[in-house]
């Protein structure tokens, strides 16, 4: 287990910018989950780390040593690809112990026998363990291709959306499962993800990436609480924070141009009517979809509430965020 | 009863399996008119109408794999009975069998040449392709059109400058010879052949075995090769069948040693009369190889195998 530091990482794919001036310092057993969109940079930052490319600029320290000429194997790193990339001649368990038999760790037979058996326990896939890769269902290859990634004891471990392919509850399970494993060893992650409550689960830090540039980096409250931006607001909160024009509910700070409000930072019973247009029951909660001077904009309620669409609520705003032209957060 | 769309009605399918019949049994008669020939007396062999019945005989090949010589009856009477099988045959026509054929070396020549070259091509083609597939290699498209190129006239064009080549160079009528030449010729094909296999193996593989604590030569070894064993059997049997059958620069270069048994079938005909069965039987058995060969490999040749692990 290792720290992780990227300094100054920039990285381009022909004119195109993957990473520009990223430095980040993962801290030795922190859970670093990366947010943005497709093309923000994120599976770009984990094959930086892994070795897989290299920075154009820039150095990529693990535990204080820097990687620069060293390959996949001599840095050792585990990762688990977006597409699972499981070796298709060989059977689960072949593919589980293949980091295990690598010349880098060559591990005792009955060490691999144990720790493939003991993964494949926790993952869910004991049964499945002398099936054909190819036999596999979607789910279970990317189980599988965690457990080969979960086997070791690598400096860092390296996820591409691990988890995307899995059912609900599966999902929930290895969720946890990561996690202890994560608590338990100590290990350093580097993890991206779509998912929102990944993302505010297991992250001990969550990185927001816009087009290649890291625009904030803390406790994943911290990015909630205190985005330093729109577009870092967007990246958390489900229902997504309101943007609306900033003077809609009365006077804004002098610069402000919007108004950035979370569910739980509009108040419902005082302030001004506005229409409700649809009620959803979630079951734990109910989004109730507002129209407040033409303007849309949803939020959360009681789960047994009584409101129907059609009905008038009064709302106000409680401490939201202010942001400039350039959406930046002025308050 | 009703079928599905994509599925053929039984009355397609009695069609599609009438022409698939037709169509095979019009490809298969000539190999088994020379394999019955194989089998007929010299008289039979020539009988006009053609006799699809007859009484098969080894006569073709007894003759195939001896040298004969003519005697006077007095001789053969001194000689006293026939102690094989095959010296009965050869009595019956006042001859006594004096040594083996050359058949046997021929043959021999042609396995030698034919596998080392398949061998070389599928070897060399696989690292050539791995190349151009996974690496930036300077001027790569112009590269890869060069090679191909090489096959853009029928390689007997430039006979004479090989003819004369490989005299100078004491490569004529040589194993080692002819294996470069067909090594040569095959090799464009290979390249190209394999680099579209080895183009469509995720270079995730090898990435996650690189990861996985492996050296990209040991990932190319471990994971890319038996990815790529199906398009490598494929190009092996097309180069096979090529460097097999050539005729033209096997009846130019060699003549001895390394003579392989195309040109050497036609010579049979003139040991001992118009010996049609001798030829036939030589054909025959000059295929069983090649035969074997694709047998053995049909399994890597049905496509489609290994491939779906990775999520599109």
């Amino acid at each position: 287990m290792a720290e992780v530091i990227l300094d100054n990482v920039s990285k381009h794919f022909g004119k195109q910018t993957a990473l520009a001036e990223v430095s980040m310092t993962i801290p030795d057993g922190a859970f670093v989950v990366l947010l943005g969109p497709t093309g923000a940079g994120k599976t770009t930052m984990l094959r930086m780390v892994s070795g897989l490319d290299k920075p154009d600029i820039g150095d990529v320290l693990i535990g204080d040593l820097d990687m620069k000429g060293l390959t996949p194997a001599q840095r050792n790193v585990a990762m688990v690809f977006q597409q699972y990339s499981l070796y298709p001649h060989l059977t689960v368990r072949e593919n589980m112990e293949f980091p295990l038999k690598s010349p880098l760790l060559r591990t005792p037979k009955t060490e691999i026998t144990r720790k493939v058996a003991e993964v494949a326990e926790i993952l869910q896939i004991s049964h499945k363990l002398d099936n054909k890769a190819t036999a596999l269902s979607g789910g279970e290859m990317q189980r599988v291709s965690i457990g080969r990634a979960l086997v070791r004891n690598p400096a860092v471990y390296l996820m591409d959306e691990p988890l995307s392919s899995l059912d609900a509850k599966l999902r929930a399970d290895l969720r946890v499962e990561l996690k202890n494993i994560q608590a338990n060893l100590g290990a350093t992650f580097l993890y991206v993800t779509h998912d929102q409550i990944e993302a505010m689960t297991m992250a001990t830090h969550v990185g927001v990436l816009d087009h290649g540039r890291l625009v904030q980096f803390g406790s994943p409250r911290e990015i909630y609480e205190q985005p330093v931006s729109i577009y870092a607001a967007s990246r958390l909160g489900q229902p997504r924070i309101n943007i609306l024009p900033a003077d809609l509910f009365g006077q804004a700070p002098p610069n402000a141009t919007h108004i950035g409000l979370r569910p739980e930072q509009i108040q419902q019973g005082e302030g001004q009517d506005t229409l409700v247009k649809r009620v959803e029951h979630l079951g734990d909660q109910t989004r109730l979809h507002l129209t407040f001077k033409t303007h849309d904009l949803i939020t959360v309620t009681n789960a047994h509430t009584a409101l129907r669409a059609g009905d008038i609520v009064k709302i106000q705003p409680d401490r939201p965020f202010y942001f400039d032209a350039t959406g930046a957060r002025i308050a | 009863m009703s079928f599905s769309i994509t599925e053929p009605s039984p009355r397609q399918k009695w069609i599609a399996g009438t022409l698939v019949i037709a169509y095979a049994l019009l490809t298969l008669i000539p190999l088994l008119w020379i394999i019955a020939t194989g089998f007929k007396t010299p008289s039979d062999a020539i009988a006009y109408p053609p006799k699809v019945i007859f009484s098969p005989s080894l006569e073709g090949y007894v003759n195939l794999f001896t040298s004969r010589s003519r005697v006077t009856p007095e001789d053969l009477a001194a000689l006293g009975p026939p102690t094989t099988w095959y010296d009965a045959i050869v009595r019956q026509y006042d001859m006594v069998i004096t040594g083996p054929s050359r058949y046997g070396e021929r043959f021999l020549n042609s396995v030698i040449i034919g596998f080392g070259s398949t061998f070389l091509s599928v070897f060399l083609g696989t690292i050539a392709a791995y190349a151009f597939s996974r690496f930036k290699v300077p001027l790569k498209d112009d590269l890869l059109f060069f090679i191909l190129s090489t096959r853009m006239m029928p390689p007997i064009a430039v006979a004479i400058p090989i003819f004369l080549m490989y005299r100078q160079l004491g490569l004529s009528d040589t194993h080692l010879g002819m294996i470069f030449l067909y090594t040569a010729v095959n090799l464009s094909l290979s390249v190209w052949l394999l680099k579209g296999f080895i183009d469509e193996i995720p270079i995730e593989y090898e990435e996650a075995a690189l990861i996985d604590g492996y050296t990209r030569f040991q990932a190319f070894y471990k994971i890319v090769l038996p990815q790529a064993a199906t398009g490598i059997a494929s190009t092996a049997i097309f180069c096979l069948i090529f460097a097999w059958n050539e005729y033209a620069f096997a009846a130019l270069l060699t003549s001895g040693t390394a003579q392989t048994a195309p040109p050497f079938i036609p010579t049979i005909i003139g040991t001992g009369g118009k010996d049609w069965p001798a030829v036939a039987a030589g054909a025959t058995l000059f295929l069983v190889p090649i035969m074997v060969f694709t047998i053995l490999l049909r399994k890597h040749l049905l496509r489609g195998i290994t491939f779906g692990a990775v999520r599109k």
